[in-house]
């Protein structure tokens, strides 16, 4: 069992209140999942930059770090640090050349994320403690995914923890368990992608990166998802837009949607939806087994 | 027994759960016997709170203002349940008498392995409603999702709208009338004749929830056991 949530904005006005929506529906999920908790924020960008989001031990000097990659990254980046977790924002064009420094000279640091907008921050934990940890509540932004762990496929650590990046502005939170991961991991390694974890959720956020660097919108790699990922799951998938949700075709995963003029919300139960403004009045729904539901901003 | 009344009462009891604790009120409901005084019970706030109101085992009117969690009045006997809102998974699960009634939507397994009484649905009800039924009768007036009614044993399922695929897959004995399409038809699951007995029973169950005369019984088709799956298949003994 897991908890996830979901929060895209359709009112600007409600931007500056996602963080303390996004961490009011988190911690309801407390007795879903007590183990690990984390979330993927979209907040503001920079033309042609990029966020990294990284993570590493407590009382990392990201500063340093900042430092270190300024020569590499054409100036001091952004630096946005939170407590095991630091963003940084660079020139979209040093992104390949920052990440080979990361990578040679830093290994002690995880890149958690990356994209224009998305920030990711997740630990081990109860999900209040996860959420005050990295002040979510005071975090604004359009739209925001969150998941609370019971593990069950792999170890408690933050690196099984969720939300797992499937790209550039893209994640995934997973409830559920799939039951051919390893087969699926076996076969995206030799399509060229690696895991961090031998979580079944990193394949399927694994999964969705490679369908669509063949070319598949992110919905035609979710449908795509339906053939060829065995197990239960409830997906809720950020994207730089938007946000999207997949079950599996036998629903065995709970998942309750609102939606109002000001936002569309997404809880496993009711009970995480109850805080958001104007719920009373919302039209609250089931999203139905097998299908995929997306909401953009550009619609 | 009227389904249609359902405006709110003036209240004996209210039980606000945002200041309540939940146990406090299923604690206070099962110990209302028969005898009590105060019939009619109004819950506020239940903010999807799971197993709201469960194991009622008096004559209460109970009303719950707004949407509830999972077993909502699971266990009933006797006390009518109005939820003004949606029900999460398995609402009236198991329930043995009295009536269940949702203003919303049902999540899936609605009224699972329900002996007796009446489970009514305004909207629709999600997967695996009427699940292992055991002689409640079920309405849903909107559609329901895939596998209902799964091994159905008594009872039966009254559906307005569409169902989902696997309809009555593995149905024992109960009665299955649906007025909209059927997306599949689980295993020995057929469709029988909709004699004047049926329509009848039609009649008379959906009287029984207030609402007769608001669909025309001829309008809908009937489903049931083939009986194939009932007995051992001696062509099946080479399998040993």
């Amino acid at each position: 069992m897991c908890g996830i949530v979901g929060i895209f904005l359709k009112d600007p006005a409600l931007e500056p209140q996602l963080g303390q929506m996004l961490s009011s529906m988190l911690c309801v999920m407390t007795d879903r999942g007590p183990d690990s908790a984390g979330f993927a924020v979209y907040g503001t960008g920079r033309p042609d930059h990029v966020k990294l989001s990284l993570r590493a031990a407590p009382g990392y000097d990201f500063e340093d770090l900042a430092r270190g990659v300024s020569v590499t990254a054409g100036g001091v980046p952004g630096l946005s640090v939170r407590a095991t977790h630091a963003v940084i924002e660079i020139p979209a064009a040093s992104e390949t050349a920052v990440r080979a420094a990361l990578a040679a000279h830093h290994p002690e640091v995880a890149v958690v994320g990356s994209g224009a907008r998305m920030e990711i921050f997740k630990e081990v934990g109860l999900p209040s403690e996860v959420a005050q940890r990295f002040d979510l509540s005071k975090m604004s932004g359009t739209h925001g995914i969150g998941h609370t762990r019971m593990a069950t496929e792999s170890a408690v650590t933050t690196a099984g923890a969720h939300p797992f990046s499937t790209g550039a502005d893209q994640c995934l939170v997973h409830n559920g368990s799939l039951s051919n991961h390893n087969d699926l991991r076996r076969n995206l390694t030799r399509e060229g992608l690696t895991f961090a974890t031998q979580n079944d959720s990193e394949v399927a956020a694994g999964y969705l990166t490679w369908r669509m660097r063949q070319g598949a919108s992110l919905g035609e790699a979710l449908k795509a998802g339906l053939e060829d990922l065995d197990g239960f799951y409830t997906f809720v998938v950020g994207t730089e837009s938007g946000f999207g949700v997949l079950r599996d075709p036998i629903a065995c995963k709970p998942a309750v949607m609102a939606e109002t003029d000001q936002y569309v919300a997404f809880g496993s139960e009711y009970r995480a939806l109850v805080d958001l403004p104007g719920i009373a009045k919302a039209k609250v729904f089931e999203p139905e087994p097998a299908t995929v539901y997306f909401w953009d901003r550009a619609a | 027994m009227n389904a249609q009344a359902t405006a709110p009462l003036a209240a004996d009891l209210t039980f606000d759960l945002a200041d309540q604790p939940l146990r406090d009120l299923n604690a206070a409901l099962h110990k209302a016997g028969v005898e009590t005084n105060a019939r009619r019970w109004h819950v506020l706030n239940p903010n999807g709170r799971h197993a709201v109101a469960v194991g009622i085992n008096a004559p209460l009117e109970i009303e719950i203002a707004g949407h509830v969690g999972y077993y909502c009045a699971g266990m009933n006997q006797q006390a009518r349940v109005t939820i003004q809102g949606n029900a999460g998974v398995g609402v009236a699960e198991n329930m043995m008498g009295g009536f269940v009634h949702v203003k919303g939507d049902a999540s899936q397994a609605a009224g699972a392995t329900a002996h007796g009484g009446m489970l009514l649905i305004d909207g629709n009800a999600g997967a695996r409603c009427g699940i292992s039924m055991k002689g409640v009768d079920i309405i849903v007036k909107g559609s329901i999702g895939h596998m209902s009614a799964f091994m159905g044993q008594a009872g039966s399922l009254i559906v307005f709208g569409d169902a989902g695929d696997a309809l009555g897959d593995s149905l024992y004995e109960a009665k299955l009338f649906v007025r909209g399409a059927v997306k599949s038809l689980g295993a020995d699951c057929i469709e029988k004749d909709m004699r004047d007995e049926h329509k009848a029973l039609l009649a008379e169950k959906l009287a029984a929830a207030g609402l007769a005369g608001t669909v025309d019984v001829s309008e809908f088709k009937r489903y049931g056991s083939a009986r194939r799956l009932y007995n051992f298949h001696i062509d099946n003994v080479d399998a040993y």
